[in-house]
């Protein structure tokens, strides 16, 4: 791999995915770090908790991300400190992408994938590109295998674009267990063909009740 | 400058384009890179002949192409040769050599040596400059005993005892360089090469999926194709996907009848292969 330079970033793999039901929202990454052709690591969460009804996933260059999550968990704290409440979904959306715009000509290398539950307590999903352009969906892929997912997830889940009127709703009629079962098997598949996703699948459901985690051996090679 | 005589037609590369190619880099053109096939190919001598070993994953760019093709590639009865980098180039090299041995076979009455096929790879591949990327495990039995080599793109190779090749050959080698001895048994010498191919899987992305296998001593040869499969799929979902008449918008319909009435015939000639 020819270094120049002036490249400052760096690709480190992955792939991020989330679902927005009707009372819940499922936010997924696998856990593989890598760089080139190697595995820096097998056990890294692409994934943040930013509030109480807020989850963060990004891939990209796990130094720029590491800094954005940082960065967002402090001016959250600087919310609750000013406002004495929890920012919600909608308005941490909002403020990521102030974020990522901050730095539009030096932009945070990460692609980002921002679930939680609206004020209403319905699930939220928000897709961004890496200089803060953002738009409120029923679901989400992001990362190297995004290309591969979201094309299954287009044909499984199909919500209509928030912008159509009369409005419809763009989350998915499915169950909680029937979205996590096609999250496992969507990263599955894409382990199969991208060599970048892989070793362990991380999935973090959002409903009334809390933030809950689980995980999912994915194929090691 | 006038016509002079046509000059008869080369084989092999023209490189007529080659001051246009520099010129292009010069004004910044980025050239595409070449896709490269990861792989983790390696080759071991135990007491009784070699053991070739070979993971069956072929990539494009970060993208799996084929999950389980065949990387140990047949030379001659007694020979076998395993193939990194352009998987074309590999294909096209050894089946090239595989027919040359097999026409000198006829020729001389004899069984075919390892040191022929390896003159004749080297020779092709130095004749094209390194532009044919095979990275090559060649191994055999013949009458003079057992022989492993690498065969680089460029033309060079080496003699050796054991030998890894690909983008996992670092993590391969590394097995190798820990655990091997001379006097392995057959046992010994496969599960050694198992372990190599599958540290190539396991920790290079340009490797994965299974470990093939071949072993050969004198006068047999056994390919163990699928030899592990250690990459099972991790999870499938029991509820499946039922793609419903109308879940891909149809536009427009005409069906034209190409005959009013065709008769079924049963039984005739079979297809031909």
């Amino acid at each position: 791999m020819a270094l120049r330079g002036d490249w400052m970033y760096e690709n480190n793999g992955g792939t991020c995915v989330a679902i927005a039901g009707i009372d819940y929202c499922v936010v997924a990454a696998d856990t593989r770090l890598s760089v080139g052709y190697n595995i820096l690591t097998r056990d890294h969460s692409k994934i943040c908790s930013l509030a109480d009804k807020v989850v963060l996933a990004s891939s990209g260059f796990q130094g720029d991300i590491r800094a954005l999550h940082k960065n967002l968990a402090a001016r959250h704290l600087l919310y609750q400190h000013q406002h004495n409440k929890q920012m919600s979904c909608p308005a941490m959306g909002q403020l990521l992408s102030n974020t990522l715009y901050y730095k539009r000509f030096f932009p945070y290398y990460a692609f980002n994938v921002l679930g939680g539950l609206d004020n209403e307590g319905k699930g939220c999903v928000f897709t961004y590109d890496a200089v803060g352009s953002y738009e409120r969906v029923g679901y989400s892929a992001q990362g190297s295998g995004s290309s591969l997912i979201m094309p299954v997830l287009d044909n499984q889940l199909k919500s209509p674009s928030p912008l159509l009127l009369p409005a419809r709703d763009a989350v998915t009629p499915l169950s909680e267990t029937e979205a996590v079962d096609l999250v496992k098997d969507v990263f599955a598949s894409a382990t199969e063909r991208d060599i970048y996703t892989g070793d362990k699948l991380e999935i973090v459901v959002i409903n009334a009740s809390g933030i809950k985690r689980e995980y999912l051996e994915l194929r090691k090679d | 400058m006038g016509r002079m005589t046509e000059l008869p037609t080369k084989g092999g590369f023209s490189f007529d384009l080659c001051t246009r190619n520099d010129m292009l880099l010069k004004n910044g053109l980025q050239m595409p890179p070449f896709r490269k096939t990861g792989t983790t190919i390696v080759g071991l001598v135990f007491q009784d002949g070699v053991v070739l070993g070979a993971d069956t994953r072929a990539t494009e760019g970060p993208i799996v192409a084929d999950k389980n093709c065949e990387k140990i590639h047949f030379m001659a009865p007694n020979i076998y040769c395993c193939g990194a980098g352009t998987a074309a180039d590999t294909e096209a090299v050894t089946d090239m050599v595989s027919s040359q041995l097999q026409l000198h076979r006829y020729a001389t009455g004899r069984e075919s040596r390892v040191v022929t096929a390896l003159t004749l790879l080297k020779s092709h591949l130095f004749s094209y400059q390194g532009h044919v990327s095979a990275a090559l495990v060649l191994g055999g039995f013949d009458v003079t005993g057992p022989h492993l080599h690498t065969v680089y793109p460029h033309g060079s190779t080496d003699t050796l005892p054991f030998a890894t090749m690909g983008s996992g050959s670092l993590a391969a080698m590394s097995v190798f360089e820990s655990k091997y001895r001379e006097g392995l048994t057959r046992e010994e010498g496969i599960e050694l090469v198992a372990e190599a191919i599958c540290a190539g899987i396991f920790n290079d992305l340009g490797s994965g999926s299974n470990v093939d296998v071949c072993v050969i001593t004198e006068g047999k040869t056994e390919y163990l194709r699928n030899y592990q499969l250690p990459n099972p799929r991790t999870y499938i979902s029991s509820k499946g996907y039922t793609f419903v008449k109308g879940q891909t918008e149809v536009l427009s319909t005409k069906i034209t009848s190409i005959q009013p009435k065709v008769e079924a015939v049963e039984g005739g000639d079979a297809m031909e292969e």
